[in-house]
C-alpha cells in the first residue's frame, strides 16, 4: 500500500514537471563540455544501462541522451525517488537499501539487463565499477561492457600485480619490496635496505585502511602487527607490502584513454592532493607542480603501463610525487573517476562519449597532440553531507533548501533536488562542483563565488570547509602535500564553520552586508520605500561592538550602477537601493544586486558581486555565512547596542553534564545505569549509524542521573542520551 | 561671523520654566541613580529605557511625566516622585503608532496606586479611541498597600478596560519583573504575553504564602517564572533571554498585527515570489505512516520566507499557532504537529489553538489550517480534564471565525478532530489536500476491528479499509475536499486564494455574545 502511494505521487511529479514545461535543472546540458554535439550515423548502442546510481548514474546518462542512445537506471528501493532513477527513460529495482543486495547484486543487475533488453552497461565508479566478475558476466550475457578488459582489471586490482607490471614497463616504482613481506623481520630487512621512513601497507587495500608510516624499526615492528589485524578485518586478506614513505607527497594522476585497436593517449595531469583520511576533497587540472617535461614523461610511462596491460577504455595511472618532481607509480584505477570533469573542462573531451565509442569498437577520436593543447584550469570540490565538526562522520537527512550555483565556466554534477534525501545507506556524496577558468587564478575565483552562492540546507556539508580552503595562502600559491588538510585544519573543531577564519576585509563585507540586510528588513516593515537620511546602527561580531552609519549612496558611487541584478525569471529580490554603510575604518558601498532569496544574497559590495548566506534571521541577529565561515551578527540601535552592557550573559546547558547521541542512527547498547559512578573515557552507550559503531564516553567523572533512552531506540542527533547529576 | 544658534534658551532666567524643566529632569530620574544602578544590576533596564527600545528610535512621546499620587497616610505625602511609577505614552513601531505603559520598579517598587492605574486608564482611552495597540510593559511589586482599596479599584478600572477592548485593539503584555497577585488579571486579561527568563515572575500568590498554606517548597522561578508560564500554565506566549530580545520580539509581533479591528491587515513588500515550488514538501510525509515528521518544517517552506513567529511555541507542542505572512500578508497558522503526540488534540492544545483562532478573528487575520491529526487524546486524565469541553473550545472559534480560512490537509485527518480543524463543515473557504492525505472515522485497524469482528482475515479486511479511506477521494467526491493538489504546489495556491478571498464577507445574525464554552 504504502509503496503504491509512493508511485502514485511519482507519478502525479512527473504529471507537474511536464506540465510547468520547464527545463529541470538535472536536464541542463554541460556548461563546461565542449564535446560535439552532433548525433552523425547510427546509434552506438541501442540500449544503455547505468548500473550505478546518484551523480556518476546521472552524468553517465546526459552523454547517452546527447548521442541518443536511450537509458536504464538500477535503483535500490530507498532510491525510488532519486534522481537518476527518474533522470533513465527506463528504471529498475534491483532490490533492498543495503548496497549488496542491490547495486552490488550482480544477479538482480544482470535481470534488468535482460529484461530492458540494454545492449551495453556502464558502470560508473565505484559499486561493481572494477569487478572483473562482473565485468564478465556482462559480456557473457551478450551486452558490452563499457570499461576496459577484465584481464587488466584483474591485474591492475592487485596492488603486487600492479607493481610487477609496472616496474616491467619500466614505470618509476617507489623503492620497497616487489612482493608480500613475510613477515615484521622481513619487513625491517626490507625497510634497512631502502631507508626509512617506510609505509606499509595492506596489499588488498584501499582508503587508509591497513595503513601504518614507520620512522624506525621500533614504529615499524609495532606497525606491521597492527596494520596486519586491521588488513585481515578489514579486507579479509593480511597481505602486507612494504615500500619507501614519500615526504611531503603530491598525488598527481593520469588519464589514460585507449581503444581496442592498440592505440593508447594520456590527458594533462590531474593534482588530487588536498585529501582526508586519504580521500580527495579538491582536484585541479593541470597541477601547479608539474611541468611540460614531467607531463611528458609521466604520460608516456602512464601509456607504457597501459599497452603492457592490454589496456582499452579509461583508466587512471595514479602517482605520488615529491617537491623535486620525482614521481612515482602508486596505483592503477581501470574505471573513470570521480575527478573526471576537471580533465573535461580543459581539454573539451567527454570522456564517458569516448568510453561509449571505444567499447563499440571505433578507434579513439582523438590525438596526443590535440590532448596537449588544453585550455585554461579546472577544478573540483566535492561537496559531502558530513560534518567536518565532528570528525567528517556523514550527515544525513532531506535537502530542505537546495540551488547549485551557475555562471559561465561553473559545471555542478549532482544526483540531487531539493527535497532529495541523503541517506544512511550510501556515499553521503552530493555534487562535484567543477570551475574552469583561463588560468589558475580564474579557476580559484570561479571556485570561490560558486561554493559562495552553493545554497545546501538540510544536511551538515563541507562546502564551507573548502570555502575556506581556498583562501589559504599555500593553496593559492599551490604548495600542497597531502597532508594539507591535517595541517592547516589540525582539529575537527579547526574545520567547524563557526571557526573558520574570516579576513579583515571579508569582515568588513559581513558588517555592510548585514547592516543592509537590517536596514531592508527595516523599511519592508515601513512598507517600504528606500532608506531616507542616516541610520546608526551598532553591530555585534565575535563579541565586538562596531558603530556605523547608513546612509542612501550617491549613485556615481555604486560603480556599474543600473547594470547589475538582472536575474532573468529566477525569482527573489528586484536590485536594490545603493547604500553607503560608514564603518569605523572603511567606507563600502553594498546594494542587493537583485534575485536575492531568504536564504542566498546577492549583493554588489564596492561594484563586485557577492554571494553572502543567510542561515537564520531574528529580529535582532542574523547567522550568516561569508566565505565559508559562520558568523553570528548581531544588530542594534546605538541605543540598545549602549543598553546591551545590562543584560545577563545567556545561560548555556552544561555540554559536559550530557552525552548526546553525535549523529541520527540507532542506540545499540546503554553502558551504564542510574547512579552509576563512571570515571572519564568509560563508555557510556553505543550509537550506530551509517554501518559504523559510535562509541560515546564520558568527559568527566561522574555520577549517572538519568539514562533518557532505551537501547534499541533510534535516537536523533544531539540528542541527549545520558545525564550526569 | 558665526550665525547664532537656534538652539539657545528662551530666557536667560526664568524661574517658570526652571521649575517645569528640574520637574522633567526630576521625572527622568525615577526613584534614583542607586535604584537604577539596582535594576541594571539584575540585568534590568529602567521603564524609560525599555520605552526607548520598544519604540522607533526618537518617537517616543510621554504623557503624565508629572502626575504624582495623592495618598495622605503612613507619611506618604513627603514621598512625592514624578509618575507615580509608571511612564505612560505613545509612539511608533516600524512607523506605525502603538502606545504604551511601563512601570518603574525603582518609584515605590513599581506599585500601583491611585494615580498610577489613572494614567494607564487614559493611555488605554486614548488607545481606543485612536485604533492603536497598547504594550504594557510590567514590572510592579502589586498594590500600594498604603492607598489601600484605592489602588485595588485602580486594578479594576485597569481589567474592566482590558475587557472593553479586547477585540478592538491588539494588547500586549511583556512581564519584565514581579508581577503577583491581582496584578496578573492584566496581562491574563491581554491577548499575548511575554516574559524574560530568569527576572520575571508571575502568580496570585508567592512563594512564602504557598509554604505556609500547603507546605509546597518552590521557588519563584519554578511557581511562576518564565519557564513555567511558557511550558506548563500556557499563561504566556513567549519567554526571551533578556530584555533586549524581548522588546525586540515584541517590536516582531507588533509588525504582524493590524492596528485595530478596523485597520486593513497589514501588507509589507515581498520579494518571495508567491508562485514558488516547494519540491522539499512532496517528500516530507514518510511513506510509514507511524512515521512523525516536523510541521513546523512544512510551514517554513510555505510562508514569506520561511519566517514564522510562534506563539506559545513550547507550551502543548502538538498544537503549533503562530503568525506568518503569505505574500506579504499576515496570516494566522495552526497546524496539527505530528512530531508530538503524533499531532493529536489534547486539553492544552485545544485551548491554545481555540484562543489563537479567537484572536485572528478578532482581527481579521485570515487562517491557514494544516491538519495532520489522529484525533483526540484518549485516556482519564484527558476525559475528567474534560477535553469535552476544551476540544469544543476549538470546535466553537473555528465556527465562528468569519476571516478567509484556508485548509491544508498533509496526512491523516480522523474522525471529530477532521471536523474541528477548519473542515468544509465549519465554512471553511478553502480545503486542499495532498495526495497523502487519509480523511476517515478512524484508522484501518481501528476500524477493522469495529466493522469485522471475529473476521479471520483482519489483515486483508484493513487492506480494503485502506484502499477505500487511505487517500482524499471519499472527501473530494463529495466536495468536502476542493482539490487534491502536489505538495510543492501549496505556497501557490494559498497565496493565488488569499487573493480572491480579500473581499470575503459573512453575515451573522445579531446577537449579545455567543456562549462558547469556557
Amino acid at each position: 500500500m504504502q509503496r503504491r502511494g509512493a508511485l502514485a505521487l511519482a507519478t502525479l511529479l512527473r504529471g507537474a514537471v511536464q506540465s510547468a514545461g520547464a527545463a529541470p535543472a538535472w536536464a541542463r546540458p554541460f556548461s563546461a563540455t565542449a564535446a560535439a554535439a552532433s548525433v552523425a550515423g547510427p546509434r552506438l548502442f541501442n540500449k544503455l544501462l547505468v548500473a550505478n546510481r546518484g551523480e556518476i548514474a546521472v552524468r553517465v546518462m546526459r552523454t547517452a541522451k546527447r548521442l541518443g542512445i536511450p537509458t536504464v537506471a538500477i535503483y535500490s528501493t530507498a532510491d525510488a525517488a532519486a534522481v537518476h532513477a527518474r533522470f533513465a527513460d527506463e528504471a529498475v529495482c534491483v532490490g533492498p537499501p543495503a548496497s549488496t543486495a542491490s547495486y552490488l547484486n550482480i544477479d538482480a543487475i544482470l535481470e534488468a539487463v535482460q529484461k530492458t533488453g540494454a545492449d551495453a552497461v556502464h558502470p560508473g565508479y565505484g559499486f561493481l565499477s572494477e569487478n572483473p566478475v562482473f565485468a564478465k558476466a556482462v559480456e557473457a550475457a551478450g551486452a558490452t561492457w563499457v570499461g576496459p578488459p577484465t584481464f587488466a582489471i584483474e591485474k591492475m586490482g592487485d596492488k603486487v600485480e600492479s607493481k610487477k607490471f609496472a616496474a616491467a614497463a619500466t614505470v618509476n616504482t617507489i623503492p620497497g619490496w616487489a612482493g608480500v613481506t613475510e613477515n615484521a623481520d622481513h619487513a625491517i630487512e626490507v625497510a634497512r635496505d631502502i631507508g626509512f621512513p617506510v609505509m606499509i601497507k595492506a596489499s588488498a587495500g584501499g582508503g587508509g585502511k591497513g595503513m601504518r608510516i614507520a620512522w624506525n624499526e621500533k614504529e615499524l615492528r609495532e606497525g606491521y602487527e597492527l596494520a596486519t589485524q586491521e588488513a585481515a578485518s578489514a579486507f579479509g586478506d593480511s597481505r602486507m607490502l612494504i615500500e619507501k614513505f614519500i615526504e611531503q607527497p603530491r598525488h598527481i594522476e593520469i588519464q589514460v584513454l585507449g581503444d581496442k585497436h592498440g592505440n593508447v593517449v594520456y590527458f594533462p595531469e590531474r593534482e588530487c592532493s588536498i585529501q582526508r583520511r586519504n580521500q580527495k576533497v579538491i582536484e585541479e587540472a593541470p597541477s601547479p607542480l608539474v611541468t611540460p617535461e614531467m607531463r611528458r614523461a609521466m604520460g608516456e610511462q602512464a601509456v607504457a603501463l597501459c599497452k603492457a596491460v592490454g589496456y582499452h577504455s579509461a583508466g587512471t595511472v595514479e602517482f605520488l610525487a615529491n617537491p623535486q618532481r620525482q614521481f612515482f607509480f602508486l596505483e592503477m584505477n581501470t574505471r573513470l573517476q570521480v575527478e573526471h570533469p576537471i580533465t573535461e573542462a580543459i581539454t573539451g573531451q567527454d570522456l564517458v562519449e569516448h568510453m561509449l565509442r571505444v567499447a563499440a569498437g571505433e578507434r579513439l577520436g582523438v590525438t596526443q597532440d590535440q590532448l596537449l593543447h588544453f585550455s585554461g584550469w579546472a577544478m573540483e570540490c566535492r561537496v559531502y553531507a558530513e560534518d567536518p565538526a565532528r570528525g567528517f562522520l556523514p550527515s544525513i537527512g532531506r535537502l530542505l533548501h537546495y540551488r547549485e550555483p551557475r555562471g559561465p565556466g561553473v559545471r555542478c554534477d549532482s544526483g540531487v533536488q531539493e527535497g532529495s534525501e541523503i541517506s544512511m545507506h550510501y556515499d553521503p556524496m552530493i555534487s562535484k562542483l567543477v570551475a574552469h577558468g583561463p588560468d589558475r587564478a580564474g579557476a580559484l575565483a570561479g571556485m570561490r563565488s560558486a561554493l559562495d552562492s552553493y545554497v545546501i540546507c538540510g544536511v551538515q556539508h563541507n562546502a564551507p570547509l573548502l570555502r575556506s580552503v581556498l583562501d589559504v595562502p599555500q593553496f593559492v600559491s599551490g604548495s600542497v602535500s597531502t597532508a594539507f588538510l591535517a595541517q592547516h585544519y589540525p582539529t575537527p573543531e579547526a574545520s567547524a564553520p563557526e571557526r573558520l577564519t574570516l579576513g579583515e576585509r571579508q569582515r568588513d563585507q559581513l558588517l555592510a552586508l548585514a547592516a543592509m540586510l537590517w536596514v531592508g528588513r527595516e523599511r519592508r516593515l515601513r512598507g517600504g520605500g528606500p532608506l531616507q537620511g542616516e541610520m546608526e546602527l551598532v553591530l555585534t561580531l565575535e563579541g565586538q561592538q562596531v558603530p556605523l552609519t547608513v546612509r542612501p549612496a550617491e549613485p556615481r558611487m555604486m560603480g556599474s550602477a543600473g547594470t547589475a541584478g538582472s536575474t532573468g525569471s529566477s525569482g527573489g529580490t528586484a536590485a536594490g537601493q545603493g547604500l553607503e554603510v560608514q564603518l569605523p575604518h572603511r567606507i563600502m558601498y553594498v546594494r542587493d544586486a537583485g534575485g536575492s532569496t531568504a536564504q542566498l544574497v546577492r549583493a554588489e559590495v564596492d561594484g563586485a558581486p557577492l554571494s553572502l548566506q543567510v542561515l537564520s534571521a531574528g529580529p535582532r541577529q542574523y547567522k550568516l555565512q561569508h566565505c565559508g565561515a559562520q558568523r553570528t551578527v548581531q544588530v542594534d540601535t546605538p541605543v540598545s547596542a549602549q543598553l546591551q552592557q545590562y543584560m545577563p550573559p545567556p545561560q548555556v546547558e552544561d555540554f559536559a553534564k550530557v552525552i548526546r547521541s553525535p549523529m541520527p542512527g540507532t542506540l545499540v547498547s546503554i553502558g551504564v545505569l542510574p547512579g552509576q559512578h563512571v570515571n572519564p573515557g568509560d563508555e557510556v552507550a553505543v550509537v550506530e549509524a551509517m554501518k559504523m559503531r559510535n562509541s560515546l564516553r564520558a568527559d568527566l567523572e561522574g555520577v549517572v542521573a538519568s539514562v533518557e533512552a532505551a537501547a534499541g531506540s533510534v535516537v536523533g542527533a544531539d540528542q541527549v542520551i545520558v545525564r550526569f547529576q | 561671523m558665526a550665525p547664532i544658534p537656534d538652539d539657545l534658551p528662551p530666557y536667560a532666567s526664568n524661574p517658570k520654566w526652571e521649575q517645569v524643566e528640574a520637574a522633567k529632569a526630576a521625572a527622568q530620574l525615577g526613584g534614583g541613580p542607586q535604584r537604577i544602578a539596582k535594576q541594571h544590576e539584575k540585568g534590568k533596564l529602567t521603564a524609560r529605557e525599555r520605552l526607548q527600545v520598544l519604540f522607533d528610535p526618537g518617537s517616543f512621546r510621554e504623557a503624565g511625566a508629572l502626575v504624582q499620587h495623592r495618598c495622605n497616610d503612613f507619611g506618604m505625602e513627603k514621598q512625592q516622585i514624578y509618575g507615580d511609577g509608571v511612564v505612560t505614552g505613545s509612539g511608533t513601531v516600524y512607523g506605525r503608532p502603538v502606545f504604551a505603559f511601563s512601570q518603574d520598579f525603582t518609584v515605590f517598587g513599581g506599585s500601583l496606586s491611585e494615580s498610577h492605574a489613572a494614567k494607564i486608564c487614559r493611555l488605554m482611552d486614548r488607545a481606543v479611541a485612536a485604533g492603536a495597540p497598547v504594550v504594557g510593559l510590567n514590572d510592579s511589586g502589586g498594590a500600594r498597600i498604603q492607598e489601600g482599596v484605592m489602588s485595588l479599584a485602580g486594578y479594576a478600572e485597569v481589567f474592566q478596560r482590558n475587557v472593553d477592548a479586547s477585540g478592538v485593539i491588539p494588547q500586549l503584555s511583556l512581564v519584565m519583573g514581579p508581577c503577583a497577585g491581582g496584578a496578573v488579571y492584566s496581562p491574563a486579561l491581554t491577548d499575548f504575553t511575554f516574559m524574560v527568563r530568569h527576572s520575571s515572575y508571575m502568580f496570585l500568590t508567592g512563594p512564602d504564602v504557598v509554604r505556609s498554606v500547603t507546605r509546597e517548597e518552590v521557588t519563584q522561578e519554578e511557581l511562576g517564572g518564565a519557564g513555567t508560564h511558557t511550558t506548563k500554565s500556557g499563561v504566556a506566549h513567549g519567554a526571551f533571554d533578556n530584555e533586549l530580545d524581548a522588546l525586540a520580539g515584541m517590536r516582531e509581533l507588533l509588525s504582524y498585527l493590524p492596528l485595530s479591528n478596523r485597520d486593513p491587515l497589514p501588507r509589507i513588500p515581498c520579494s518571495d515570489p508567491p508562485d514558488r515550488l516547494c519540491p522539499f514538501l512532496d517528500y516530507v510525509v514518510p511513506a510509514n505512516e507511524l512515521q512523525a515528521y516536523d510541521m513546523l518544517g512544512v510551514i517554513q517552506q510555505v510562508v514569506d520566507d520561511g519566517q514564522v513567529f510562534e506563539i506559545s511555541k513550547d507550551y502543548a507542542k502538538n498544537i503549533i499557532t503562530g503568525f506568518a505572512r503569505l505574500n506579504g500578508r499576515t496570516v494566522g497558522v495552526v497546524a496539527n504537529q505530528p512530531a508530538v503526540l503524533a499531532g493529536c488534540l489534547d486539553i492544552d492544545a485545544s485551548v491554545k489553538g481555540a484562543r489563537f483562532v479567537r484572536f485572528c478573528d478578532s482581527f481579521n487575520i485570515p487562517l491557514i489550517t494544516f491538519v495532520d491529526v489522529p484525533g483526540f487524546l484518549p485516556g482519564t486524565a484527558q476525559e475528567y480534564g474534560g477535553i469535552i469541553r476544551h476540544g469544543a473550545k476549538l470546535l466553537y472559534a473555528y465556527a465562528e471565525a468569519t476571516v478567509p480560512k484556508l485548509t491544508v490537509i498533509t496526512r491523516k485527518a480522523y474522525g471529530g478532530a477532521y471536523d474541528v480543524m477548519s473542515s468544509k463543515h465549519l465554512r471553511a473557504d478553502v480545503n486542499l489536500c495532498w495526495p497523502t492525505g487519509q480523511i476517515a472515522v478512524m484508522g484501518s485497524k481501528g476500524a477493522v476491528e469495529i466493522l469485522f469482528r471475529g473476521d479471520p482475515d483482519q489483515k486483508a479486511r484493513e487492506a480494503e479499509y485502506e484502499a477505500a479511506f487511505n487517500n482524499p477521494f471519499q472527501a473530494a467526491k463529495v466536495g468536502y475536499i476542493d482539490d487534491v493538489i502536489l505538495p510543492r504546489m501549496t505556497r501557490k495556491r494559498l497565496c493565488a486564494e488569499m487573493e480572491t478571498l480579500g473581499t470575503k464577507e459573512v453575515w451573522r445574525p445579531d446577537r449579545k455574545h455567543g456562549n462558547m464554552p469556557l
